[in-house]
């Protein structure tokens, strides 16, 4: 694709420059998901999320084991959710729901937690932009912004935020949190952003079930983006077409 | 056409003592405010299943009141009645210190309040409560505008105009408020378009029955009376717009009974929801409908006594609507999986528990408080009192 | 008309105002005078660790919080975690430590971030969220 120039001006020169280099860009990605080279998981932690990746999580129903808490506990520990002994106050962002079927009395066991949507609820109400979704489809609220409405709280189908009602100390560095403000769960970004997966889905592996899986959905050789492609799995409130990030299989 | 004459509230013992009352109340909501904000949100009833409580009821009660309360004005201004000019004054005062105390409510309660300049400064548009922002304030600005051209001889011509503006600007306001919890899809009792017309026609109820309410107060301590055929006129407005607001819940609760996975929300708010189901059929419909709406319409009650009654009694019935609606509204579990029965640790498939605490009641009264406290003050200062209203209508 | 009324009362309050100006005129000199505002201590602190900062002292002491506030809308928003400009960055370098080696929070009486800002009289809102010790994970400063 060389244009032919009869004119040398520097103007020009940069116009073929880019024309070339992004025709080189553009054979990189022929279709969405399919790459000549492959563009590396990680992202270096000096640029920004991009959408090219969009993290998520697969609950699988049957491998979860009743009365077991290890992803509350990872998650409880991670982010030095102590909690004051005051359950309907304390913050919980993941929490194991246990489910008896009415008609057939069939038991279950799952984790809730943010279901990181694609069209947030809690964003599209919160009055300061402070709740706001990443590029990577993160949903993530802004401290700095929040001003403690709970109008979001209101707003979420699932329950997912907590509001911390009262003064903190000991925090983890890499989760800070504060009196007066919403949180939900993060999808462990920090440790995301160090290419690792969330504490729950460790502490579920470590603690042998394997229940939840952790991955890119974006990228097609992705063990999550597979598993997603492959069985039958669904969202809570599909009805409300928010396209969560996070999966249930085996509901 | 008739030209109304104004005065200011003189000093008396009647106006010193009320004003001290309202003192005390304002003060008492900002310690309550102070507590609530230095130990956090849990010496509250509030917690993270019912996120909004008293102070919300109280503060949703007094925006909407504020917007109805100008509706005597506009009534006046916008649609030509001369004979509800001499309380137009009044009730654009009223509006603007109702929304003042409704707000200092909302913002009080916040779990940032020191953040106010940062919700004044980021917006999200896709927000209705950032669009509600604007709204307020804008309706305090239209409304000082309107009370210049109503006590501006010169600027009188333009008083039609302005309060026009501000009679649809408070139409889009109420809209907003209702649409609060109208927009929510989460929640089973809010997720409703009928929120919007039932918040509108709410707060020609509630506006009326306050500008009554403290209107009479007003001209009590000032040794006055209100012309009694204005005064028959907006008892029948109240007690229509008091039916009006019981058809709105009707249609409300009757589209949600048709549907049947609404049925046990319904159940839980008309049946077996305790003190919901108490303050619902007791004192929002009993108390707060039907007692009113015959005390106001049928002439054998057209006296002062029945009058004040009523419309005390139309506010009791108002808070209990708004907490059966903001709080009944929360307790009730969100549906995630709909044909099992759930427990967990964050109190999913279970009623949540509210038990309103002191500083929360103390908060929104304050809200209350300062509104009189403003109205007080505000007719001191200024001429809004008619001079000799009794007879004025004899022509 | 209103105006007029108004108008008078200002006149009347006028000398008021005048009396009340002279007053607190007298106060605040006199004030100055037995040096009641030289009650702010100088801002003293330990030393931080490592051999300079990320900015040169003129800078930081301009702007800090400027950096610290693009940062963390690059932190947040985008996830950028660079760690020249990051509070986190700040405390591992600047947080002192005690007799017993345990380290004491950035913003204590006497320590790094609070001795300047109550010589300033600006309140900072940082550790209210963040924490105001290093982690236990290894310092990210250069």
């Amino acid at each position: 694709m060389v244009m032919d120039m009869k004119d040398s001006s520097p103007a020009s020169a940069r116009r073929t420059f880019f024309t070339q280099a992004s025709a080189g860009v553009a054979l990189l990605a022929l279709a969405p998901g399919v790459r000549l080279v492959d563009l590396a998981l990680a992202r270096v932690q000096d640029e920004p999320a991009s959408a090219t990746q969009r993290w998520g999580l697969l609950v699988d129903v049957d491998r979860c084991v009743s009365g077991c808490d290890a992803c509350v506990s990872a998650c409880n520990t991670e982010h030095g959710l102590d909690g004051n002994e005051r359950p309907q106050t304390d913050a919980q962002w993941i929490r194991k729901v246990d489910l008896v079927d009415n008609n057939t009395e069939h038991q279950l066991s799952l984790p809730v937690m943010c279901q990181h949507c694609e069209e947030p609820p809690c964003v599209d109400v919160c009055p300061t932009g402070a709740s706001f979704r990443r590029a990577d489809g993160i949903v993530l609220v802004d401290k700095h912004t929040c001003i403690g409405c709970r109008y979001c709280m209101m707003a979420c189908p699932y329950q997912a935020r907590s509001f911390i009602h009262e003064d903190l100390s000991g925090q983890k560095t890499h989760a800070p949190r504060g009196k007066g403000t919403v949180e939900s769960c993060t999808l462990c970004v920090h440790r995301v952003d160090r290419d690792e997966s969330p504490a729950c889905v460790e502490a579920c592996t470590d603690a042998g079930h394997e229940a939840l899986v952790f991955g890119d959905i974006n990228d097609r050789n992705d063990p999550l983006a597979t598993q997603l492609a492959e069985t039958t799995t669904r969202e809570l409130r599909a009805d409300l077409k928010l396209n969560t990030a996070v999966r249930y299989r085996g509901l | 056409m008739k030209i109304a004459y104004f005065q200011s509230v003189s000093s008396s013992r009647g106006y010193w003592l009320i004003s001290a009352i309202a003192g005390v109340i304002t003060l008492a909501g900002l310690i309550g405010a102070d507590h609530m904000e230095s130990a956090g949100h849990w010496v509250t009833g509030m917690s993270n299943q019912v996120v909004w409580g008293v102070p919300h009821v109280f503060a949703i009660f007094l925006i909407v009141a504020a917007s109805g309360a100008l509706n005597t004005a506009s009534i006046a201004s916008v649609f030509g009645r001369d004979d509800y000019k001499p309380l137009a004054r009044l009730s654009a005062l009223l509006a603007i210190a109702l929304l003042l105390g409704g707000l200092a409510v909302l913002v009080l309660d916040l779990g940032r309040p020191d953040r106010l300049i940062v919700a004044m400064t980021h917006y999200n548009f896709k927000s209705i409560f950032a669009w509600n922002i604007f709204l307020y304030i804008g309706f305090m600005f239209i409304v000082g505008i309107y009370l210049w051209m109503m006590f501006e001889p010169r600027m009188n011509r333009f008083s039609a105009r302005v309060g026009t503006v501000a009679f649809i600007w408070r139409l889009v306001l109420t809209t907003g408020t209702g649409s609060i919890f109208g927009f929510l899809v989460a929640r089973e009792a809010f997720d409703s378009a009928v929120m919007a017309p039932l918040f509108i026609v709410m707060s020609l109820s509630f506006g009326t029955a306050l500008t009554l309410l403290i209107g009479m107060l007003i001209f009590w301590i000032n040794g006055a009376a209100i012309d009694p055929a204005l005064l028959r006129k907006l008892r029948r407005l109240l007690g229509f717009f008091v039916l009006g607001v019981a058809y709105l819940v009707a249609v409300d609760h009757l589209t949600r009974l048709y549907v049947t996975g609404h049925h046990q929300l319904e159940r839980f708010i008309l049946l077996d929801g305790g003190i919901y189901t108490f303050l619902f059929w007791g004192v929002q419909i009993l108390l707060g409908t039907v007692v009113p709406a015959v005390l106001l319409l049928l002439p054998r009650f057209y006296q002062h006594g029945y009058l004040i009654t009523a419309a005390l009694l139309v506010v009791v019935g108002a808070l209990a609507q708004m907490y059966v609606l903001i709080i009944g509204g929360q307790v009730f579990p969100l549906e995630l999986f709909p044909g099992y029965s759930v427990t967990s640790t964050f109190y999913d498939g279970v009623i949540a528990h509210y038990t309103p605490s002191l500083a929360e009641l103390a908060l929104g009264m304050g809200g209350m408080g300062l509104a009189v406290l403003v109205t007080l003050i505000g007719v001191r200062i200024l001429p809004f009192v008619p001079v000799q209203m009794a007879g004025e209508n004899q022509d | 008309m209103i105006w007029s009324g108004l108008f008078e009362r200002w006149s009347k309050r006028r000398s008021c105002a005048i009396r009340a100006g002279v007053i607190t005129v007298g106060l605040l000199g006199g004030m100055a005078l037995t040096g009641a505002y030289a009650q702010v201590s100088q801002p003293l602190f330990p030393s931080a660790r490592g051999e300079q900062c990320v900015e040169p002292v003129d800078v930081m002491r301009r702007d800090h919080f400027e950096f610290l506030k693009h940062q963390r809308d690059k932190t947040v928003h985008e996830g950028i975690r660079t760690p020249r400009h990051s509070l986190a960055g700040c405390i591992d370098c600047h947080a002192d430590k005690d007799a017993q080696g345990r380290f004491v929070p950035v913003n204590a009486k006497g320590q790094f971030c609070q001795s300047c800002h109550v010589y300033a009289a600006v309140k900072i809102d940082c550790f209210s969220c963040h924490a105001a010790r290093p982690s236990e994970r290894v310092s990210q400063s250069p």
